[in-house]
């Protein structure tokens, strides 16, 4: 397993993608077949079920190390990972353990059905064998997340840059039915499993952000105006009876949606469609937030389906019936999508409504109410303009609507995850309630890494209460926080809740005094 | 009986009328070590150990007034008997010892339990009372012996050379820099920041002999620091000079480095755990030798290693201070450097 823990040593340490991608190369070059496919399976989310409850490994180390419970936690809240707390508690190994990956995995599966003596047995014999790195990659083994940054898209281009195979088609195939025991290496990079011609996707077309005055883009008839989504900007195959979505990161997210492989799959023809993947409720676009609880699920249930259910806001047609239609103009291709939609209706596909307007102050008045249906502005799209090979200006342009903001205190920290676990990078924030203090928002986006580790300093330093993860502050820090809409709320304290806070800005020009007033926000609700 | 006062300038002698490592300016300090967190400027009149005497007046000036000892050296300051002990955390730093009436404090500065190939090791002093500091005062915190550092360290630069890269280590001026240049030492050449330059002419010049290095001039060519060593101070991180460095490979030397979001927080090449404090067990064998029946806990995690001293049977006390983090403390010299 050296060569494993060496390799996520390698990726771990780097935020370059090149360096990531590099180092796993030199392990695809070198590690044996079933490691190779074990990691593969790893890093797509075909793990093995976890055969050792994360809470019997904490007994049996504050039983060896006895420390007692309140001290494991310090240490759990300092680290923030519980493999790696419980590979750094324990003692120095008495002997060493080498054995590749794949028998590693085996062994766990195995381990699955033993009693929890066998179980302690096995898993004390091997912490006792293995230095700190490759205990803690032993116990990521056994369950919970690397967090090292490796996305399926970085994973697929380093096999990219190993085979020369290209990387969409080894999105699929890492994507596709197999298993470690079931394939072949070379097999699995052919594609010998899968049937690429099928899920072949386009690359996407994007906009810029509007950088010039309306009147400078020419007659307000050339344009398309539709309404600009904040959600997952997805492309969906149909090609003989077998449905796919990328996603705009070519990842393939098939899975995660099956109510929208459902009602793709009952449409006529084939055709690759270009549109918004939305949480719908009613009717209504619900936020992005909403929808985050839909990602990167391995099981979609039913309950979530019916909490959160997805919907598609279609903008573009890019293949009809096995042509392409790219380079036909934005006029013509949106002509060929309604006719493809008089044919085949549906209650969760919906086109992208196009935006009747007269000129182009009226257009700015309509960006403007965007954000009280949860729309993130408008998009501008030149009528004549062909289905471009990504980002290229002058044709499409995003025109977003302006964020809200108010002036909050910071009054609980909290440690972050994975990089960010060793600093406070979670924040709550208040304003003021007459001489109190009410919570409005939880935000860790927005500040740089230099910010950070400022704040964690302050932290440190000022916080009221020394034990467990999070740390109530003196109320001093004075934070800008920008948010997409404001609503009345029942569930918060406040009686206020806010669309997507992040950190605009830290206000060191500002203290406790300056702060809004829970009357000032809620005067936001009433103006927007 | 009442030896030592805790006050909003520093830990305070009440019969003897001096300060321990004060951070605002007093009449007489007696510093445990030259880090800038600990050794201030403005004081009137300063105490220290011998090696520590040339690294302080190199940071605070030539004409500031100062005295030193040797270890064990006992000094009477208004009837008060004052001697330093090894504390095994930089060059020169030093337990201050304080005895009164028969009554004994002593005062931990920073130390490291586990010899290092460079500062005196650390020498457990008994007494009635003990002023610890608690940088690492969490069990996860366990360092390896010098050997193994030495051996991770030099196999780093060896593999950066077979990679053409140029191994830069980022590590403070005072300490850290001296320790790294011993661990790579006969690697290959070692090129030094002014500021460690510096450091190491007015430690060499108390009679320490440290590895040879070459000052990084400014103007430095390409060629003459490719796939050799580079040591700079850690708040260079990121600046132009660093970028110079051609194909550099970085790395950071401290305890930090031990927790794997710390490695990567920084977004360096290497992290290593190269610690000039004491990790868990550092402490705890620390506390225990000089078996206080009262302990003071300071700078660190002193709320969970006071806590968990008074649950296994020593009276602790948490007791806040200024003195700095190491992340902190380099910072502090980054900017005293520059002035």
């Amino acid at each position: 397993m050296k060569d494993f823990s060496n390799l996520i040593s390698a990726i771990e340490i780097t935020n370059k993608t090149n360096a990531k991608i590099d180092a796993l190369v030199n392990y695809f070059r070198t590690a044996p077949d079933k490691d190779k496919l074990w990691l593969i399976a790893l890093f797509t989310g075909k793990r093995p079920s976890r055969p050792v409850k994360s809470n019997l490994m904490k007994t049996w180390v504050m039983e060896i190390t006895q420390l007692p419970e309140w001290l494991f936690l310090e240490s759990y809240a300092s680290v923030g990972d519980l493999g790696e707390t419980i590979a750094l508690l324990l003692p120095n190994p008495e002997y060493k353990i080498e054995k590749p990956l794949h028998i590693w995995i085996d062994e766990l599966i195995n381990l699955k059905q033993k009693t929890d003596e066998e179980k302690k047995i096995y898993v004390l014999e091997a912490w006792n064998g293995l230095e700190a790195q490759e205990r803690l990659i032993f116990n990521k083994l056994i369950g919970g997340s690397f967090r090292i940054g490796v996305s399926k898209k970085t994973l697929v281009n380093s096999l990219a840059k190993l085979s020369g195979i290209d990387a969409n088609q080894l999105m699929h195939s890492i994507i596709g039915n197999w298993t470690p025991n079931s394939i072949s290496f070379d097999d699995l990079l052919n594609g010998e499993h899968i049937n690429y011609d099928n899920s072949k996707p386009y690359p996407f077309c994007l906009a810029y952000s509007l950088e010039k005055d309306l009147e400078d883009l020419g007659k307000t008839n050339e344009w398309q105006v539709e309404y600009k989504w904040d959600g997952i900007r997805g492309q969906i195959i149909k090609r003989k009876e077998e449905v796919f979505i990328w996603s705009r990161g070519e990842e393939l997210v098939t899975e995660q949606f099956p109510e929208l492989v459902e009602a793709v799959g009952q449409l006529e023809g084939n055709f690759v469609i270009d549109g918004e993947i939305l949480a719908i409720k009613d009717s209504a676009v619900l936020l992005f937030n909403d929808l985050q609880k839909r990602l990167n699920r391995k099981n979609v249930t039913k309950k979530l389906m019916e909490e959160v259910p997805v919907g598609l806001y279609i903008y573009d047609i890019l293949e009809w019936n096995e042509v392409d239609l790219r380079t036909f103009s934005m006029e013509e291709r949106r002509v060929k999508l309604e006719e493809l939609f008089k044919q085949n209706t549906s209650d969760i596909l919906k086109l992208s409504e196009v935006i009747n307007f007269k000129n182009w102050d009226e257009l700015d008045a309509l960006r403007n109410i965007a954000r009280s249906f949860n729309s993130e502005g408008l998009m501008l799209k030149k009528k004549d303009s062909i289905y471009h090979v990504g980002r290229k200006k002058g044709d499409w342009w995003k025109w977003k609507v302006d964020p809200l903001t108010i002036d909050a205190v910071m009054i609980y920290a909290q440690k972050g995850s994975g990089r960010r676990s060793s600093k406070y990078t979670d924040y709550t924030f208040a304003v003021k309630n007459e001489d109190k203090l009410v919570t409005v928002a939880k935000a860790y986006l927005g500040l740089t890494d230099v910010e950070i580790t400022e704040i964690s300093r302050w932290v440190n330093k000022n916080a009221i209460e020394k034990f467990g993860p999070v740390r109530t502050v003196k109320p001093e820090l004075v934070f800008e926080i920008a948010f997409e809409g404001i609503a009345y709320s029942k569930r918060h304290k406040s009686g206020v809740a806010l669309r997507f806070p992040r950190m605009k800005r830290w206000r060191k020009d500002k203290t406790v005094k300056d702060i809004d007033t829970i009357e000032s926000v809620k005067a936001l609700i009433d103006a927007n | 009986m009442k030896l030592i006062k805790f006050t909003k300038k520093g830990i305070y002698c009440i019969p003897g009328k001096f300060y321990l490592d004060p951070w605002y300016p007093v009449d007489y300090a007696i510093i445990s070590h030259g880090h800038a967190d600990h050794s201030r400027a403005g004081n009137k009149h300063y105490l220290c150990h011998n090696d520590s005497k040339a690294i302080i007046k190199h940071r605070l000036g030539q004409d500031i007034f100062i005295e030193s000892l040797r270890y064990n050296e006992p000094r009477n300051i208004n009837g008060v008997q004052v001697s330093f002990f090894p504390a095994g955390h930089v060059i020169g730093s030093a337990q201050i010892r304080l005895e009164y009436k028969g009554f004994v404090v002593v005062f931990s500065g920073d130390y490291k339990t586990q010899p290092d190939f460079i500062s005196t090791p650390f020498e457990p002093v008994k007494c009635h009372e003990f002023i610890t500091e608690s940088t690492f005062g969490l069990p996860i915190y366990k360092w390896k012996e010098e050997a193994a550092l030495q051996t991770q360290l030099q196999n780093w630069v060896l593999q950066n050379q077979q990679n053409n890269r140029t191994s830069v280590f980022l590590g403070y001026s005072l300490g850290k820099a001296q320790r790294i240049m011993k661990l790579i030492e006969g690697v290959d050449d070692i090129f030094v920041h002014t500021a460690i330059h510096n450091l190491n002419y007015a430690i060499s010049g108390s009679g320490i002999e440290l590895p040879e290095t070459t000052l990084l001039n400014y103007d430095f060519k390409k060629a003459d620091l490719q796939n050799k060593i580079v040591i700079m101070p850690p708040g260079l991180l990121g600046s132009r000079l660093l970028k110079k460095i051609p194909n550099a490979s970085t790395a950071i030397c401290s305890g930090w480095m031990h927790i794997r979001g710390n490695r990567r927080w920084k977004g360096v090449d290497a992290g290593f755990a190269v610690s000039d404090h004491a990790d868990w067990d550092g402490l705890l064998e620390a506390v225990k030798a000089t078996e206080a029946e009262k302990v003071y806990v300071t700078h660190g995690s002193q709320a969970v290693f006071s806590k968990y001293l008074n649950e296994i049977g020593i009276e602790a006390h948490e007791l806040k201070t200024e003195f700095g983090d190491d992340e902190l403390a380099s910072e502090v010299e980054i900017k005293t450097e520059k002035a």
